[in-house]
């Protein structure tokens, strides 16, 4: 039986009960007016939150086109003609483009490294047995719980010492240690789930492990790593703590961190409408990459969360 | 078939111990051990001073004050994120599965954005929103007519650290409320129907049925949250711009006096003492959560 016979429990329709339980009866036939004014009341609140949510956003961009007196003087008009000189001098006086080109250097880098170095790891933790095979699992949780300020400290030093300081590659290992807890808590799970006959198969019929690994085992954990992808694209472009910290050059700054400091200086610089199309530009990958992938990101989130 | 084995176990598992190693663990390891010296980063031998460094820190004021407002947000954050998001998840799942709302995904997709938007990016837009001449707050309050409510919300410093903590729940109520759907969509649905049956109401549903069934998402939820109120950083650093003056010291928390303590004062070993305590702080709290929020927990 689903939920949706119930409303239809009416009086007649529930010959088993004519015995006498009117006060339940009425509980029944009442709630359909009480169920109205909550329908209402509802649909309110749902749509106070989504104006809420959405309102600042649209606002943003909307400003991003507008000049800076309007932007001063008249801040709830539209813009009276789009000033797209905005978004240029966003891209190059305030060298946004730059910072884009940074980020999309240091992620290609941190983002294959995430994927391969988790996957090899949580295959070889979920599906082998081996002494210290729990307590390697444990250890990486451990930096789950661990706050990133702890190490920050002696992480700014080390990197000095390893010479790659302010260097993509430099901050683009940091980004993958740090995602490798969460990333490879998530596959380890994954991989567990995955049947194994295919492989015992593959074996049989004389393939190595490594082909087993790579041919059969990653292109099966797809989904997962797709999941992963996009949970730790959106954390590491988002990323601004590691790299206000581990990159400051100011011609290597990552797309996040020159965003700060552009809205440290806008306010002795006073292009406003610059720094809104610089946030409109930061906004556009997140937006994108949410809508098309918004369902996977969703369920391997709450995965993550509701096993936590 | 053993040395066999172990040709795979070693090369896959090595990187990524090794890179675990490398950035994450022992950075950690040794924030314990500068915290216990008066290094200031210049020379090579760092003087050993015990605890001195945590016994400065608990007699400065400032830094006391920091961690108080952590204390603040750790009740404030929990609060409205958990009880916001557990108020939209039930709305969504009314009596169990698949009654759904109108325009309900649109709804969850909507509210779920702010979660995966750079907390920067949020942080500057609501320094405009909240700007006292022309930002949208204070043109909201005028257009419905109180004037009087309007001020400089990160100009004051009464309000300064609720208006940051307002934006941290705006952008986080998304995501519980969606971890909440889900785990609510588990329970089954003929729990729901023999309560119906039983004459019970939408709120005793919703206290015997979906919060206990629910309650180990939410105790999950609960460390998360404080583990967030803990943080805070990148919010507090965007909207008081860095600086610590003025008001925007009314705003400050322990993560930003670290980050002053190390990257502008240099001094190693006291910054490195507040990542410590921090560490302890979550450690504990994670511990104190998970024995309050004890219950009898309900297979199903």
């Amino acid at each position: 039986m689903s939920v949706n016979t119930i409303p239809a429990l009416t009086p007649d329709a529930d010959p088993i009960d004519a015995g006498g339980n009117h006060g339940r009866l009425e509980v029944v036939s009442s709630e359909t007016t009480g169920d109205r004014i909550l329908g209402v009341f509802t649909q309110l609140l749902l749509v106070f939150w989504a104006v809420l949510v959405i309102f600042p956003f649209v606002w943003m961009i909307f400003t991003s086109l507008k000049t800076n007196s309007e932007i001063l003087f008249s801040p709830w008009d539209l813009p009276a003609s789009p000033n797209w000189v905005n978004f240029s001098n966003a891209w190059n006086n305030a060298h946004i483009g730059r910072y884009v080109m940074n980020s999309l250097i240091v992620i290609a880098m941190s983002l294959t490294g995430t994927l391969l170095v988790s996957a090899m790891a949580a295959y070889v933790i979920a599906r082998f047995e081996f002494p210290g095979n729990k307590v390697i699992f444990y250890v990486f949780m451990a930096g789950l719980m661990f706050p990133v300020f702890l190490g920050l400290v002696p992480l700014y030093f080390l990197m000095g010492d390893l010479g790659i300081k302010d260097t993509y590659h430099g901050l683009a290992l940091v980004y993958i240690a740090y995602s490798l807890p969460f990333t490879i808590f998530f596959l380890v799970g994954f991989f567990k789930t995955l049947p194994g006959e295919v492989a015992e198969a593959a074996i049989v019929d004389g393939a190595n492990q490594y082909q087993v690994f790579f041919q059969i085992m990653l292109p099966m954990a797809k989904p997962g790593l797709i999941a992963m992808g996009i949970f730790n694209f959106l954390g590491q472009w988002n990323q601004y703590l590691l790299p206000l910290v581990l990159m400051q050059d100011e011609s290597k700054r990552v797309l996040s961190q020159g965003l700060g400091m552009l809205a440290i200086q806008q306010g002795y610089q006073n292009d406003y409408g610059a720094l809104f199309a610089a946030m409109t530009i930061t906004m556009v990958p997140t937006l994108v990459v949410y809508i098309i992938f918004q369902k996977r990101l969703e369920s391997g989130l709450t995965a993550g969360a509701l096993k936590g | 078939m053993y040395y066999r084995k172990y040709r795979v176990i070693i090369p896959f598992l090595l990187p990524a111990l090794i890179l675990y190693s490398v950035f994450v663990l022992y950075p950690y390891a040794r924030a314990f051990y500068i915290s216990l010296t008066s290094w200031r980063g210049t020379s090579a031998n760092m003087p050993f001073v015990g605890f001195d460094n945590y016994r400065k820190l608990l007699d400065e004021q400032r830094f006391i004050d920091a961690l108080t407002r952590n204390a603040q947000l750790l009740v404030v954050l929990p609060l409205f994120t958990i009880g916001i998001a557990l108020l939209f998840a039930s709305l969504f799942t009314q009596g169990g599965k698949g009654k759904g709302v109108k325009g309900a995904s649109f709804y969850r997709i909507t509210f779920f954005f702010p979660q995966v938007m750079s907390a920067v990016i949020v942080g500057i837009l609501f320094t405009y929103v909240y700007s006292p001449n022309n930002g949208l707050l204070n043109g909201v309050l005028r257009a419905v007519g109180l004037d009087s409510l309007t001020r400089a919300w990160l100009g004051n410093p009464q309000t300064i650290l609720w208006a940051i903590a307002a934006v941290a729940i705006w952008s986080s109520v998304g995501f519980y409320m969606v971890i909440f759907i889900a785990s609510m969509q588990s329970i089954p649905t003929t729990f729901y129907e023999a309560a119906v049956l039983d004459g019970a109401g939408k709120w005793k549903q919703f206290k015997d049925i979906t919060l206990p069934l629910m309650w180990e998402t939410i105790r999950t939820s609960l460390i998360y949250i404080a583990i967030a109120a803990l943080d805070m950083f990148t919010l507090v650093q965007v909207m008081t711009g860095g600086g610590s003056s003025g008001a925007s010291r009314k705003a400050e928390v322990a993560a930003v006096y670290m980050y002053s303590e190390a990257f502008t004062k240099s001094r190693w070993g006291s910054a490195s003492a507040v990542g410590v305590i921090l560490l302890i702080l979550t450690l504990i709290l994670s511990v104190v959560i998970m024995r309050v929020t004890r219950r009898e927990t309900y297979e199903f």
